[in-house]
């Protein structure tokens, strides 16, 4: 039996310099940590006061100054809405195709790759400009120009532009999370649907699909939180300052929560009176996307679980 | 493409199983035929968009480089570019004095701003340029949003520019140091901007890249079992936080903090906005990092300890430098994130575009410019193209940022894990 060291040779200094790198790398750990708490509790501590049911329920009132968030709110889980419904489909049937239909090789299916990725890193700004140049210059003028005889009434902006933007900037969220679910769907099971006779189709539909639900729902709920957040991509391509009734049509501007800080902070006419309004109003859409990403890093760590 | 996608299907059907194979050759089904066609068109849609915006984009700037200015377009040599530099501080003098101080945000701006034109007069371009430099900044703020300013503007390029001079040739003031495009003489100088964006970007990189290069190493090395699966989702919570929201914690909380600290005049500048926008990338370089680093083989850290090495060797002797290409393309996508950043570009960094090497002057960025005159333009104006053009440059920017982290960097980690 060969001789065991009975202790490590001690080496002069090594013992420092790993306690050392350990608790300055620790450090950094904690630091990042700390940000992230003291954005949370400075928000909480600036916000809940005004937190209040009134807060969440009324219209701005006395320009903007009192009164609550009612229409941002509605804003913007109106703009989710419809950039959900437009961003999911696109975004689970990309995945389906790069997962089940593409192969690794496939020219087309590396462009589609790196498109995506392309998508994801885009500044949102620039999915605003895209969608004033496009939907709302592009598209939006020439139905006006044939449906409207030249009214202006999609060539502006609206929430429909807005939501597709958005859309546009939630899509590679929804594409990565729902293929990382589809991976994690056993081979066998792809396997024995094929072999009692299902066509790749049926397989996709009966056992993938059905497989890769929670996949879905998490890319959709990192999508609604990535949309709700995002204020860049709708400055100019639907959000309002104030509107002093609710869209009821798919041609009007909204509020939103992340315009409503960006506007209230920035360009109020009295920054220091609001403040209270800003604190909560943060409060409000932290709240809304925190707890949308906790529960999809909930639902992404059970689902990574469930592949090892 | 589409022709050499047989092939590849086919490769791809012979390395399928030979279950699915025979099934496949022998019926035509057509719903499933039908769906794959589907699948494939609807996932076509994502190169499409790219496509498309880049189109879109670069669409708009187009009247820009094709001369549509319909004025007559006389050129006037004798007007330098200090000169006419030197003609707007002047025209403000009444109502820019205390805004030019430390608050250049830009709700401080509404009244004071009609005066502009009215005060202007052909006299001041007599001034001497040199000394009315400092007030220049107070002029490049034109996000101030009233309407009647911009009809102002564009009534003065109609009528006061029969002298002629750079105004009526937009494309050659791009390369000049001013940013005045709400003014009588518009001027779309990008220099200020890029040198903003850079000087944000870089000091955002250097406050971010160390600490969350640091942190990843922590967790991918150090840290107990337990408390990576704590520290991985918290610190990935930061990049669920809305840009909006840093911002509004930089523009309430941290620029009071630093400027508690560092009693620097301009409350908003360039250091908050990079502490702020380091914040954001803080996550994207943290994440790719660490899956950089535990890619590195196990057999790697096994050898380096079983030859005696501490875990801290074998971290910075062995797991960094595998790792090198990867966190190279972490640092890479964090600046293409921070370069981008609009909304806490525009809440935090003053929003005032000047050329200096002062970390804690109030600077105006790329992304920022867009997004705080693009709501203002009138349509199909230079201006607006000059925005497009902004937005042009950004997006070819971030997507060679992508292309070379993607395609570079890469095939660089698979070559030296591979040992190729």
């Amino acid at each position: 039996m060969p001789m065991q060291p009975k202790r490590k040779i001690p080496i002069p200094g090594r013992v420092f310099k790993d306690v050392m790198v350990k608790s300055l790398t620790g450090l950094t750990v904690v630091l990042i940590t700390g940000i992230i708490v003291a954005i949370l509790i400075i928000t909480v501590a600036g916000g809940w006061k005004n937190l209040t049911w009134e807060f969440l329920t009324q219209f701005p009132k006395d320009g903007m100054t009192r009164g609550g968030i009612f229409p941002a709110l509605v804003g913007t889980a109106l703009m989710t809405l419809i950039m959900t419904i437009a961003a999911v489909p696109f975004g689970v049937i990309t995945a389906i195709y790069l997962s089940e239909y593409a192969s690794e090789q496939s020219v087309f299916a590396k462009t589609i790759r790196f498109a995506v990725k392309t998508l994801a890193v885009v500044p949102s700004i620039i999915f605003g400009l895209f969608g004033l140049g496009f939907f709302i210059k592009f598209i939006g003028f020439n139905i006006d120009n044939a449906f409207n005889g030249g009214e202006l009434r999609w060539g502006q902006p609206n929430i429909l532009w807005a939501s597709l933007t958005m859309a546009l900037l939630t899509l590679p969220v929804v594409i990565v999370s729902v293929e990382e679910a589809i991976k994690t769907i056993p081979r066998d099971m792809r396997e024995a649907s094929l072999a009692l006779g299902a066509t790749q189709w049926q397989t996709i539909k009966n056992v993938v699909l059905p497989g890769s639900l929670t996949g879905i729902l998490t890319g959709t709920i990192l999508a609604i939180s990535r949309g709700a957040g995002e204020v860049a991509p709708i400055l100019f391509t639907g959000a309002a300052y104030y509107v002093a009734e609710l869209p009821t049509s798919l041609n009007q501007q909204f509020m939103s929560l992340g315009y409503h800080i960006y506007i209230m902070s920035t360009q109020s006419t009295n920054v220091d009176e609001t403040l209270p309004i800003q604190y909560a109003t943060t409060l409000v859409l932290l709240l809304l996307t925190f707890s949308l990403s906790l529960i999809a890093v909930i639902l992404r760590y059970r689902i990574r679980k469930k592949a090892i | 493409m589409n022709r050499d996608l047989p092939d590849t299907k086919k490769q791809e059907f012979e390395k399928k199983t030979a279950l699915s194979l025979s099934i496949r050759e022998k019926q035509f089904r057509f719903s499933d035929w039908f769906a794959e066609k589907l699948i494939k068109a609807v996932s076509f849609f994502s190169i499409a968009f790219v496509i498309l915006i880049f189109l879109f984009v670069f669409r708009e700037t187009l009247p820009l480089f094709s001369g549509k200015s319909g004025h007559d377009k006389i050129e006037n040599s004798g007007i330098s570019d200090e000169n006419a530099n030197g003609l707007k501080p002047e025209s403000y003098v009444a109502g820019e004095d205390d805004q030019a101080g430390d608050e250049l945000k830009p709700e401080v701006y509404s009244p004071d701003e009609e005066l502009k034109p009215q005060v202007y007069s052909p006299d001041a371009e007599t001034q001497d340029a040199g000394e009315l430099k400092p007030e220049t900044y107070g002029d490049v703020i034109p996000e101030t949003g009233s309407s009647d300013d911009i009809s102002y503007a564009n009534e003065g390029s109609g009528d006061s520019y029969e002298i002629g001079d750079e105004a009526e040739y937009p494309v050659k003031t791009l390369f000049s140091g001013d940013w005045q495009p709400v003014s009588d003489k518009p001027r779309y100088g990008l220099l200020p901007l890029f040198v903003g964006t850079l000087k944000v970007t870089l000091m955002a990189i250097l406050f971010a890249a160390p600490l969350a290069i640091m942190a990843a190493l922590y967790t991918a090395m150090f840290a107990p079992p337990r408390l990576k699966e704590i520290i991985k989702p918290v610190i990935e919570l930061l990049a669920g936080f809305p840009s909006v929201v840093i911002g509004f914690f930089a523009l309430t909380v941290l620029a009071t903090f630093f400027q508690q600290i560092f009693g620097y005049a301009s409350r908003l500048n360039a250091f908050v906005g990079a502490i702020a926008m380091g914040l954001a990338a803080i996550p994207i370089i943290y994440t790719l990092t660490e899956d950089a680093l535990n890619a590195v083989p196990r057999t790697y850290t096994e050898a380096s300890l079983a030859l005696g090495a501490s875990i801290r060797q074998t971290a910075f002797s062995v797991i960094l430098p595998a790792a090198t290409p990867g966190i190279f393309a972490a640092v890479i996508l964090g600046i293409g994130r921070v370069f981008g950043e609009t909304m806490i570009a525009l809440m935090a960094t003053g929003n005032a575009a000047l050329i200096s090497a002062n970390p804690f002057d109030s600077i105006r960025t790329l992304s920022a410019t867009i997004g705080a005159e693009m709501a203002e333009v009138v349509f199909g104006d230079t201006h607006y193209s000059v925005l497009f053009l902004i937005g042009s440059l950004l997006f070819i920017f971030t997507f060679a940022l992508n292309a070379i982290a993607e395609f570079y960097f890469k095939n660089k980690v698979i070559r030296r894990i591979q040992g190729k």
